[in-house]
């Protein structure tokens, strides 16, 4: 292996808060380390001269706290063991890559990209550990998956020479030019390549096509019939990325029983299309479903957009890699939409398994395909949105934690963007882009590497040991900033481009095509696009998903402006190709067409599935079990469960202040509660305001998909109503999240949901403006025994609301404020507990396994949004001190937060609470009711506030007090609940309190 | 009405990214302020003669690759380092904030002690929860410094948001900086009391609560705390409190909040 002349490694000479921190982590997981010393070492291989790298180790060292050495290892006083952690060979270095330019910058001359520096960690761990233990600890701080490990005992380093200086250059067997591929094979052969990936010379699959048999003989025909030869590797690929059920939603565009269109056509679209029919001079939807992001009307000079996508399979087999790819992948969904949005929040949600549960789980038959367990996918995902969206300085103040134990073969990672983007750009409307015949292909921003090959495909089928692992991806997002500030600021006003998409699934192959329709054609010449490391094949290039990039349409005499300014911009960009208007897609290697379709078979060849859909399954019994006296132990546990608790780690560490736009915040209240909607000021001067919210239910799948569909929008809705949108100008989007959906059952709850979409949203007069799915959310592979195991996720759709206020002044919070405020429950409770948070924490107490119940909550739109026009003039009047929507876990959790939220007391009546019917107190309580909302309105605004209330179910059922005890009293007149504050702060922030 | 405003600054490039809503609380508060990449600064460093006030804003230039603002610093210190030098010489204003701070530091402009050697004197530390931490924090000024930005400004209630912010100044240094009064703000508890150094009143760890300091003119500071995230009313984390109160006794909500005043300092130093 290449040794690199220099090793710069830089370490602490006064106490290093980092080795603090990760000696408490470590003992916290069990392993006895007293101290860990850590050192940042650099791999300088380039023609640089000892005085020279003597002044770069100075540059890379802070003089006050930090020492450094060159080709002399660091030895910390006291270690056992130390462990050196780089990236694999191709992997993204981003330290490496600053590092180069630091020294371009000192020297003034340049070294190689990709081969001249490399960085790594050392941990150097003091303690009484062996070998065993210092391996296992190994596995805690890497992702064998992207980096690279190396653990000497203290003898064996300092014996030798340190960690040595070999450096991790890509070196992968030239396979420079393109293959074809012949069709005309047994279906036995057709269904291999299909499932498993085209075979290699030496017979090895590249990794699945993800294509059906019908597709595949389309695809036959179509070379034999219409081109007349066989097909190249590279245009197999291509379609199959193009076709993939992640880009072309397969399942959604398919006919399904009687619904002839789909159901996207006819419940999701169709949703919007009435609804906006219906709003007539008020609809303020501007471009949906068409473009990288859904937009709406901002006000007179702005559109708003937003998006939201999923990262689940990345990120469950590398989730901090998966995450943060996820997040700056949907940031460029906002620079792609029209002439380029400015992103200006972001969202996430995340769905996991329990974080206590150990027991592994393998994708193979050897130890070695273990994935990372709950808590460390929950650690990295956490830590790559941190990263992402932090480094990118965009706030991120939206967002969830849900758990269930289906979500441990595959988390949820769900990302959102929202951007910002004037009505008008130059004169023109600038969501109306086009790539005309004649303009250059530009790529911008990163280069091309292996990374992220078949993610695309990859996300279409269940996790399995044949996943690739080149399907993860490292975000840069340094690079994408650069990029971002460089075409929003700058490019974009100054007119130099024409159209604009975003490199993501199926990487160029997809983003070309995409702007061809445009302008009816492309010619690509593949030698032409910057690659991080040589070796690769034409077709790895085509399809690769390397973050970071963005795709333009640039005319003739605009393209040397735009260079220009790229290359000012410290972002690297170049003419790959040009659209043209042949109506066909050309790529060339070398002058060679390697690849020559035609566009329309390309964007319309795929068959159309037929599917059918059967009944889903009966519901669940009752289970039967007695109200318990006292519910204060109840009530404590209720409000400190994994989906119940505060996720304040969170919160404090994604930063949700940058741009200055915070209006309502993440934590709110003296007590730091999670608020479950967030209000932001894009434009700082004006004071209209966009509020964001999420609603999901999976629990509600196992009962009725029909209800847990219509139950996520009207919590998506009613919580946006709470922190002061309106009716009038609110929007949602959809990302359904199945599994196993070749099943018809699984199909049959899918269309029960899509249905129930259409109701609702249409009921609201709310439109889906944006959506995404992802429909294989199954994992196949071994238990902890090597016993054949299979999950699946339970049925899961998150609705994001997004809705536009006229003035954030008039924005409300959940905290209660004052003493003495009379407390208010609107809407109905009913016997509806089934899929509950409560049902779940009593099964689990008696059974070990949650209880799912046989009635869920449903929703009434007609009479639901009475109650939400209420409280719209009543927030509009500002005679409301504080405004909480009634989520999972029901009254108890909404007065909880509010109360723990303003460090304030309340005295509740339960007989108050307007019901559908008798129930008992833990009903009452835990009942997750849809449609009703906990108000506090001070004495004086009463009066005024019951009349605006007149036409609705509510009651005023209580008071806040200043005692700092939460008090709830039964018809009897029992205390049923006494707690206080304090003990409810410290239950509900206890789950995460060391995370 | 003023002559002519003063012109500034904001650099942007790299990462930095609280560019936008610092420019916004300059002009807010009567700058002509622009923002320049810093490689245009490099080509044209013209730009810099003919301003008064010069802003590092937060941000995350260089991804904090190898330590917060050391990239950015180089940058600098390989391009524009005399340049810089003769900016502070003349009667000019320069703030850095957040990752501008850690920029500042790593320059060595503050506490400005090592002449024009580009040497830092002090250093701007992992926080000792080594995670970032984005939350509001109660500051105190420091008496009798000589800040020109903290005139008339006894505290302040505005957020932080940062990795390495942990203030670390040798023995010496920070004694020197003490008997010269640099220490312009530390981080107290939210009735007045010294932090202490408990979290998450102090939300890194620094030393002696140190959240803030200047050079010896008073007309070079750097802060870890970021004034544009609350120099609005409505962006404070307790406002929809606060607006209870306002509304008892029937006024009108104010528009401004405690970060404006440091932008105002700065305009009106050259009024």
């Amino acid at each position: 292996m290449q040794e690199a002349r220099y090793r710069i490694e830089v370490f602490y000479k006064t106490d290093d808060p980092r080795g603090n921190v990760i000696a408490k982590k470590l003992n916290s997981l069990g392993y006895p380390v007293q101290k860990v010393f850590l050192s940042n070492n650099y791999l300088i291989n380039a023609d640089i001269a000892a005085e020279e790298a003597e002044r770069i180790a100075r540059m890379l060292v802070q003089p006050v706290v930090e020492s450094y050495s060159v080709n002399l290892p660091y030895k910390p006083e006291r270690f056992a063991f130390a462990v050196e952690i780089g990236f694999l060979p191709g992997v993204t270095d981003n330290v490496s890559h600053t590092v180069r330019e630091s020294i371009e910058d000192l020297l003034k001359r340049e070294l190689d990209r990709e081969k001249s520096v490399f960085s790594s960690v050392t941990y150097y761990l003091d303690g009484d550990i062996d070998l065993d233990r210092a391996v296992e600890i190994g596995r805690e701080l890497y992702n064998p998956l992207i980096q690279r490990i190396k653990i000497l005992s203290k003898n064996d380093y300092t014996g030798d020479s340190g960690m040595g200086r070999a450096v991790p250059v890509v070196s992968i067997a030239e396979h420079p030019s393109a293959d074809t591929v012949s069709l005309d094979v047994p279906d036995e052969e057709l269904m291999a390549i299909a499932r498993e990936g085209i075979a290699d010379s030496d017979g090895t699959r590249r990794g699945p096509l993800a294509l059906d048999m019908l597709s595949m003989h389309v695809i036959r025909d179509y070379f034999n019939e219409k081109e007349k030869r066989e097909p190249t590797d590279v245009e197999l690929e291509s379609i199959a990325q193009t076709w993939s059920e992640h880009c072309k939603h397969t399942i959604f565009a398919a006919e399904m029983d009687d619904v002839r269109e789909g159901i996207y056509r006819r419940y999701i679209k169709e949703a919007t299309m009435r609804i906006r029919r219906e709003k007539g001079d008020r609809d303020f939807c501007v471009s949906v479903f068409e473009d990288n992001s859904g937009g709406i009307a901002f006000d007179e000079e702005y559109i708003v957009s937003d998006k939201v996508e999923t990262h689940n399979s990345p990120s469950a087999l590398d989730p901090f890699g998966g995450s943060i790819t996820g997040i700056v992948g949907v940031n460029r969904d906002a620079m792609g939409f029209g002439m380029a949005a400015r992103p200006v929040a972001n969202r996430y949600g995340f769905c996991f398994a329990d974080p206590r549960d150990e027991r592994p789980l393998y994708r193979g038959r050897d130890a070695s395909t273990r994935l990372l367990s709950p808590r460390r996918i929950l650690e990295g995902v956490v830590h790559g949105v941190n990263v992402g969206g932090n480094t990118s300085g965009i706030p991120t103040p939206q967002g969830f934690l849900y758990f269930d134990r289906r979500y441990k073969g595959k988390p949820l990672v769900f990302v959102g963007t929202v951007g910002l983007l004037p009505r008008k750009i130059n004169g023109k409307s600038a969501v109306g882009k086009k790539a005309m015949p004649g303009d250059n292909i530009i790529m911008a921003g990163g280069r091309v590497g292996r990374d992220g090959i078949h993610g695309a495909t990859f996300s279409s089928e269940a996790l399995s040991s044949g996943s690739p692992a080149t399907a993860v991806q490292i975000g840069d997002p340094i690079t994408q900033k650069k990029m971002s500030d460089a075409i929003v600021k700058e490019a974009r006003d100054l007119g130099l481009y024409s159209s604009i998409t975003d490199n993501g699934a199926g990487g160029l192959s997809c983003s070309v095509a995409e702007m061809a329709r445009e302008a009816g054609g492309f010619i690509v010449d593949l030698e032409k696009v910057p690659l991080k490391y040589p070796g690769l094949s034409p077709w790895q290039i085509w399809v690769s998903e390397s973050q970071e990039r963005m795709t333009l349409s640039v005319p003739g005499h605009r393209t040397g402006e735009f260079l220009d300014l790229m290359k000012k911009r410290g972002v690297e960009a170049t003419v790959i190709g040009t659209f043209t208007d042949s109506g066909r897609g050309i790529v060339r290697l070398r002058g060679e067409a390697i690849f020559d379709l035609d566009l329309d078979f390309l964007h319309n060849g795929l068959p159309r599935k037929k599917l059918l859909t059967s009944a889903p399954r009966a519901p669940k019994p009752h289970p039967d079990f007695a109200c318990p006296s006292d519910l204060t132990a109840n009530f404590l546990e209720m409000i400190g469960r994994l989906n119940t608790s505060s996720f304040e780690f969170i919160s404090t560490q994604y930063d949700h202040e940058v741009q200055g736009n915070s209006a309502v915040k993440p934590l709110q209240g003296k007590g730091r509660i999670n608020g479950n909607a967030s209000v932001i000021r894009p434009i700082l001067s004006s004071k209209k305001g966009v509020v964001l919210s999420q609603g999901l239910y999976p629990s509600y799948s196992d009962i009725d998909p029909y209800s847990m569909a219509a139950c996520s929008i009207d919590t998506a809705v009613r919580n946006a109503i709470c922190a002061g949108a309106s009716l009038d100008m609110l929007a949602i989007l959809d990302n359904f999240c199945w599994c196993d959906s070749n099943n018809p059952e699984r199909l049959g709850e899918l269309k029960r949901a899509a249905e129930a979409c259409y109701d609702t949203a249409v009921a609201f007069g709310t439109p889906f403006i944006s959506g995404k799915d992802s429909m294989f959310n199954d994992f196949k592979g071994f238990d902890e025994n090597f016993n054949p195991a299979s999950i699946s996720i339970p049925p899961t759709l998150l609705v994001s609301s997004i809705g536009v206020m006229e003035n954030v002044e008039l924005a409300q919070t959940i905290d209660f404020k004052r003493e003495g405020d009379f407390i208010y429950v609107l809407g109905t409770t009913r016997s509806e507990w089934g899929g509950s948070e409560y049902l779940a924490f009593i099964g689990e107490s008696a059974t070990g396994s949650p209880y799912i119940g046989d009635r869920c909550p449903s929703v009434k739109p007609d009479e639901f949004m009475k109650t939400y026009r209420a409280l719209e003039l009543a927030v509009r009047e500002q005679i409301v001190s504080s405004a909480m929507s009634v989520e999972r876990g029901g009254l108890a959790l909404a007065l909880a937060k509010s109360a723990m939220a303003g460090m304030l007391g309340a005295e509740i009546e339960l007989p108050s609470v307007p019901v559908s019917s008798d129930m008992r107190a833990d009903m009452m309580l835990f009942s997750e009711s849809q449609g009703r909302i906990v108000v506090t309105v001070a004495p004086d605004a009463a009066t005024r506030f019951e009349q605006l209330c007149r036409a609705i179910p509510h009651a005023q059922i209580g008071k806040v007090s200043g005692g700092r005890h939460f008090l709830v009293k039964d018809a009897a007149g029992t205390t049923v609940v006494d707690a206080t504050i304090d003990s409810m702060l410290k239950k509900h922030k206890s789950i995460f309190a060391n995370y | 009405m003023p002559m002519t405003r003063p012109k500034a600054i904001v650099l942007t490039g790299y990462g930095i990214n609280c560019d936008d809503e610092t420019r916004f609380a300059m002009e807010y508060s009567g700058a002509d302020a622009r923002i320049i990449h810093v490689n245009d600064l490099i080509e044209n460093r013209k730009k810099l003669r003919e301003s008064q006030i010069f802003i590092f804003p937060g941000g995350f230039s260089y991804g904090d690759d190898t330590g917060s603002g050391k990239a950015l610093a180089n940058r600098i210190k390989n391009n524009l380092l005399e340049d810089l030098y003769e900016f502070i010489e003349r009667d000019t204003l320069m703030l850095g904030i957040c990752n501008g701070f850690q920029v500042m530091a790593n320059i060595g402009v503050v506490p400005g002690f090592h002449g024009k050697t580009g040497e830092a004197q002090i250093a701007l530390e992992h926080n000792s929860s080594f995670r970032y931490q984005c939350r509001w924090v109660d500051l105190a000024v420091e008496k009798g410094c000589p800040s020109v930005f903290l005139r008339g400004i006894r505290s302040l209630h505005i957020p932080v948001a940062h990795g390495e912010g942990k203030f670390y100044a040798p023995p010496d240094v920070l004694e020197r900086m003490k008997s010269l009064n640099l220490v312009t703000m530390r981080y107290r508890l939210p009735d007045g009391a010294p932090a202490r150094g408990e979290f998450p009143y102090n939300p890194n760890g620094s030393m002696e609560d140190i959240a803030s300091i200047c050079d010896t003119t008073g007309r070079v500071m750097g802060m870890m705390p970021h004034p544009e995230r609350g120099m609005f009313f409505t962006q404070r984390d307790d406002w929809t409190l606060l607006r209870e109160d306002y509304r008892s006794r029937d006024e009108k909500l104010p528009e401004e909040s405690d970060g404006m005043a440091i932008f105002k300092n700065a305009v009106t130093y050259f009024i």
